[in-house]
């Protein structure tokens, strides 16, 4: 089989398991009941092969079938990672559509009740060949990407059919699958089961239809299920998979029959990752036994320098030379204490890293343009890290971050003034960060905790940063951390891989892309005081006119015109502070936010930093309905959150959502003068925010 | 309170002055400010000739377009409102319900006006010296925590209240004692003693000591209120009486004795009205536990906050006579501070019977 074959803590776990832990035995603990004695003879009578399918049966947790709330999550996500797997080494970018629908016999259930879902995965990707079709879907450890080294969702060639065959188990429904190559090839639809004695495809229905569809797969899938919104929902990881897939078109009709989009806002898609072999210092001794076992090379030289990357044919020479053997053994031939010291020699010697075109980062331009499309804030960044290496495994680390509340959501609670009484306070916002977690492009969404990503947000000095933290918690504030490890072997703490473990080498690239990240954090929060506190001034004087002018009134028996003192108050005030360039205090003098690369942050008067790009999402956005639109909080709320500014048309499909995110913003502090440095966002973002600006300050004043 | 005419009083003019100050910068697009004269010891010197501590001509800027400033300025501005609605409506009140009357959130705003009454008692002290106002013009009353027993008959709103005649809890000093809501029709005493506890207070007037000494008693409970001060002042003035006064033997009870005497470093301006340059020290002296035995466990250890206390009192120009220098190295090289109360280890009556008349007696007192 493959050349990985590993301990529990490779993507390739799920499929080590059933060889590795075939079924228990008869178990008869000796201790318990010594009276009753088994023979060899009785034992071997009752021993056989497990199928993998029967395997999974009993052991349907092991792939993340656990509850019914989390199976329908994991039939959703193996099939969407087939189909944005497939797109991408297809070339295609992805139009993926998810649909769930309730499924009851007879009077119509609410999607909460229900527990039984049918699961429609469409993409358009490159379809499949008609033979391969019910081996795919109908067999366990069926598939194209575990005998190579090379980044992707999937990687055990067992996600679909497994998903398949809980349905199955729980429905006793097939799985039907449309599949079409080409426009020019006809679309096939197949009914398939599986045989779980055997594990082998039953193909229940095979048949040409007409499809739509010039080319692509869509999967069916009838389940028990449970649908529930919140953390670690359907509803979450799609959108979590949208921020860091913002190449990918992404359609999620729910169970209570809404449409949401994800829109695409990334326009490229990702590098192709490369396959490469495995590095010495990456494997096992167990695995080298299997390679040495499994190499088509006749020499023990060709085999080194054959089947690993970076050891050259004289270094393979000079590492035969160190471990004692001849370069011509025969590499089946080695066993024992020589492979174990061929083993040992290959970890200390010198060898070069690997290379790292096998991983494709995101990229800090689409990681940016996915948080800034998915979540509201006011400052994003992102960071890739340079390519490291543990155990001779290459990875990338990525980190970004979406801080602060849209400037029109800062002053919407101001509105009802409660009087304070004495003692009392301002509520300060208890709220905490949400850590969002990858490992390549897929979002994690269990044991979050036993996460290296995680811990490495907690160990992060966010007070640094100008954030609050209590010790060894989560930063406060409104704010989403974004994490990301790519890599050819993403080592997970469990098979169900939830957890990322930690690698030392993993931590610190962690630690450093979240301390950039939140340098640029830092920066931007003082920036942000230092213009609020001007704000305030402003604001101060504002305020406090009024109350002067009142009182002076009163002194003065009521006869005092009072408008007029007022109006020569604001002349003074304005004369005061209008001095002051706030452009400055902004920070706004550049093209850019200073001292913060890959950055992008949205004030009450329009976009900065990476603005293109930001222009760029606003307009994707515009193109669709936009529905879904979660807060920082993660929980979906109805969005009310700008979409157009070309086609004023298009916002009566926007049920409810305003203009641009610039012009919501109310409670707007400069006066028209002092806005025009902002007229930089490109496109025609800064516009309507000037003439909201205007008009603003034209009421007060 | 009685309605007068419907007259603008100087003090109230000199309120409406400060909304002028506003107007006019306004007209004149000039930050509008405030002079107030500084309330600390830099701006305070002892006027020796006449034994006060006198404000000097150091002022503060409170400018209204100044972030630092500007709410201070806004809340003066209230403050001299509801003031001059006291003079027009002719009302007095007390601090606290000066900072409900001002206090309200501010419109459009989260913010309140005030948000403790700490901010607006030292507006309304800003204003006296400002205006150069005593607060009782200002309408502004303390609390009445004040007594007064002995020989001494007074007009209260009509009423005789003659303060031999009320037992041995005596007549509760108002805090406004001006001569327009209080007059001393008569008074037979020889002197005043000022004690600073009640404690004291009570147990001297029990034991009728003024009766016997022909004195008034006056006590202020700790710190003597202005109503208390501003009595005693007046009965020394006008009739001619020596006040004594009788304090624990601390830094804090010396301190209480110079504000008797001499006035206070925060209102040094109303030193003028309130002060008695000749008040004596009666005790208890650092000198005393040795002549009248004093057991040394009936002190108190001091502690650091006494011991800086003592040594700042060192430095004030008004310790500096040699007998003062003597008295406060003397406590500080003992380490003990001694309350009056300690006198009844010795007799409950102690105080009455042989502290105070051999005190009397032997005129062992402190200028
Ligand atoms: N939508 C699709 N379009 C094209 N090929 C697909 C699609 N879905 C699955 N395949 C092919 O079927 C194979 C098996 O898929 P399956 O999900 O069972 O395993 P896998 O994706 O290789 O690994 P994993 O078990 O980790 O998901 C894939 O390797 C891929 O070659
Ligand atoms: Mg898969």
């Amino acid at each position: 089989m493959g050349k990985k074959k590993d301990s529990a803590s490779g993507p390739d776990s799920k499929s080590s398991v059933p060889r590795a832990n075939p079924e228990p035995a008869p178990k008869k603990p000796a201790a318990a009941k010594a009276a009753e004695r088994v023979t060899a003879v009785e034992m071997g009578a009752r021993q056989r092969e497990i199928s993998v399918s029967e395997f999974f049966t009993k052991n349907r947790h092991l792939l993340g079938f656990d509850n019914p709330r989390k199976a329908l999550l994991t039939c959703v996500k193996e099939a969407v990672d087939n189909a944005l797997d497939a797109c991408e080494e297809a070339g295609i970018l992805p139009d993926v559509t998810v649909k769930l629908e309730v499924m009851s016999n007879g009077e119509p259930v609410a999607p909460s009740q229900a527990n039984r879902f049918r699961i429609t995965v469409t993409d358009n990707g490159p379809g499949i060949v008609r033979q391969q079709i019910p081996r795919i879907f109908a067999k366990l450890l069926y598939g194209s990407k575990f005998h190579r080294l090379r980044m992707s969702r999937g990687q055990q060639g067992i996600g679909i059919s497994a998903a398949g065959m809980y349905g199955q188990l729980t429905t006793g429904k097939p799985v039907k699958i449309i599949s079409r190559i080409g426009p020019k090839a006809a679309a096939h639809f197949f009914e398939v089961q599986i045989d779980t004695k055997k594990n082998e495809p039953l193909v229940h229905e095979n048949k040409q239809i007409d499809w739509e569809q010039p080319r692509g797969t869509q999967v069916t899938l009838e389940v028990e299920g449970k649908y529930q919104k919140g953390r670690a929902s359907v509803d979450e990881w799609l959108e979590q998979t949208s921020i860091a897939n913002p190449h990918v078109k992404l359609i999620y009709r729910t169970p209570e029959g809404e449409t949401k989009e994800y829109p695409r806002t990334y326009h490229e898609l990702p590098p192709q990752p490369r396959e490469i072999k495995p590095h010495p210092y990456g494997i096992e001794f167990g695995m080298l036994l299997k390679m040495l076992q499994d190499t088509k090379s006749h020499t023990l030289s060709g085999f080194l320098a054959g089947d690993f990357c970076r050891v050259s044919p004289q270094l393979a020479d000079e590492i035969c030379k160190a471990a004692k053997v001849s370069p011509e053994d025969k590499p089946r031939e080695l066993k024992g204490p020589v492979a174990e010291t061929l083993y040992r020699t290959l970890q200390e010697t010198k060898i070069m890293a690997p290379p790292t075109n096998c991983i494709s980062p995101i990229g800090e331009k689409a990681i940016l343009a996915g948080l800034y499309k998915q979540i509201k804030g006011e400052f994003y960044t992102a960071v890739s890290r340079p390519p490291s290496v543990y155990r001779g495994n290459p990875f990338i680390i990525e980190a970004g971050l979406a801080y602060g509340n849209r400037p029109q959501d800062q002053n919407r609670p101001q509105q009802p003034a409660m009087p304070k009484a004495e003692g009392e306070h301002e509520e300060e916002d208890s709220e905490l960060a949400r850590v969002i977690r990858y490992a390549n492009r897929v979002p994690l969404l269990y044991q979050q905790s036993a996460c290296s990503t995680f811990k490495a947000v907690l160990s992060t000095g966010w007070k640094n940063y100008g954030l609050t933290q209590s010790r060894g918690a989560l930063p406060g504030g409104p704010m989403v951390i974004f994490v990301h490890m790519a890599s050819v072997w993403v080592p997970f703490t469990s098979e169900s891989k939830e957890a990322i473990a930690d690698y030392d080498e993993i931590q610190k690239e962690i630690t450093l892309a979240l301390r950039e990240c939140g340098r640029r954090l830092g920066l931007f929060v003082r920036r942000r005081e230092r213009a609020a506190s001007e704000f305030r001034r402003r604001n101060i004087f504002e305020l406090y006119i009024e109350e002067v002018v009142e009182a002076c009134n009163r002194l003065k028996g009521g006869t005092l015109p009072k408008q007029k003192l007022k109006e020569q108050l604001q002349k003074i005030a304005t004369s005061r502070t209008g001095g002051m360039k706030t452009d400055e205090a902004l920070g706004k003098t550049g093209a850019g936010p200073e001292g913060l690369p890959h950055s992008i942050i949205v004030t009450a008067d329009g976009v900065e930093g990476e603005t293109a790009l930001a222009t760029q999402v606003e307009s994707d956005q515009g193109l669709v309905v936009p529905t879904a639109e979660p807060n920082l909080r993660g929980d979906p709320t109805p969005a009310d959150e700008p979409a157009l500014k070309e086609d004023p048309t298009k916002s009566s499909r926007t049920t409810h959502r305003p203009n641009m995110r610039t012009a919501q913003s109310g409670q707007v502090t400069l006066s028209p003068g002092e806005s025009k440095a902002k007229n930089r966002s490109g496109g025609k973002s800064p516009k309507p925010a000037k003439t909201v600006a205007s008009k603003k300050h034209n009421r007060t004043s | 309170m009685t309605t007068k005419t419907k007259k603008t009083t100087p003090v109230e003019k000199k309120l409406i002055g400060l909304a002028d100050i506003v107007i006019q910068s306004a007209e004149r697009s000039k930050d509008p400010t405030f002079q107030i004269p500084i309330r600390a010891l830099s701006n305070v010197a002892f006027n020796e000739r006449k034994g006060l501590i006198e404000m000097g001509g150091k002022k503060q800027e409170r400018s209204f377009f100044n972030v630092g400033m500007a709410k201070k300025f806004m809340q003066t501005v209230l403050v001299a409102d509801a003031l001059s609605e006291l003079q027009r409506a002719d009302l007095t009140t007390s601090l606290r319900e000066i900072y409900y009357r001002t206090k309200h959130t501010i419109k459009n705003s989260h913010e309140n006006t005030f948000d403790t009454q700490d901010e607006s008692d030292p507006v309304i002290e800003d204003l006296e010296v400002s205006l150069a106002t005593l607060r009782e013009e200002l309408h502004v009353r303390a609390e009445n925590s004040g007594s007064i027993v002995g020989p001494v008959v007074f007009g209260d709103d009509g009423d005789r209240v003659d303060c031999s005649k009320l037992g041995k809890g005596g007549y509760s000093v108002p805090s406004i004692v001006e001569p327009e809501y209080l007059e001393i029709r008569r008074c037979t005493a020889d002197f005043v003693l000022l004690v600073e506890k009640g404690t004291q207070w009570n147990r001297l007037s029990e034991d009728k000591f003024w009766r016997r000494y022909n004195c008034v008693l006056l006590t202020g409970n700790g710190q003597p209120p202005r109503g208390v001060r501003r009595l005693a002042r007046r009965l020394h003035e006008e009739h001619r009486l020596p006040v004594y006064v009788l304090v624990d033997n601390d830094p804090w009870g010396y301190y209480i004795y110079s504000v008797i005497k001499q006035g206070s470093i925060n209102l040094a301006f109303e030193s003028q009205r309130m002060a008695i340059p000749k008040a004596k020290f009666m005790g208890l002296s650092s000198a005393d536990p040795e002549r009248y035995e004093l057991p040394r466990n009936v002190g108190i250890k001091l502690n650091e906050k006494d011991i800086a206390r003592a040594k700042e009192l060192m430095n004030y120009q008004w310790f500096k006579k040699p007998a003062w220098q003597a008295e406060i190295k003397r406590m500080l090289t003992s380490g003990l501070k001694y309350e009056l109360d300690a006198l009844a280890n010795k007799d409950f009556q102690y105080l009455t019977k042989k502290y105070l008349p051999r005190k009397l007696k032997e005129k062992d007192w402190l200028d």
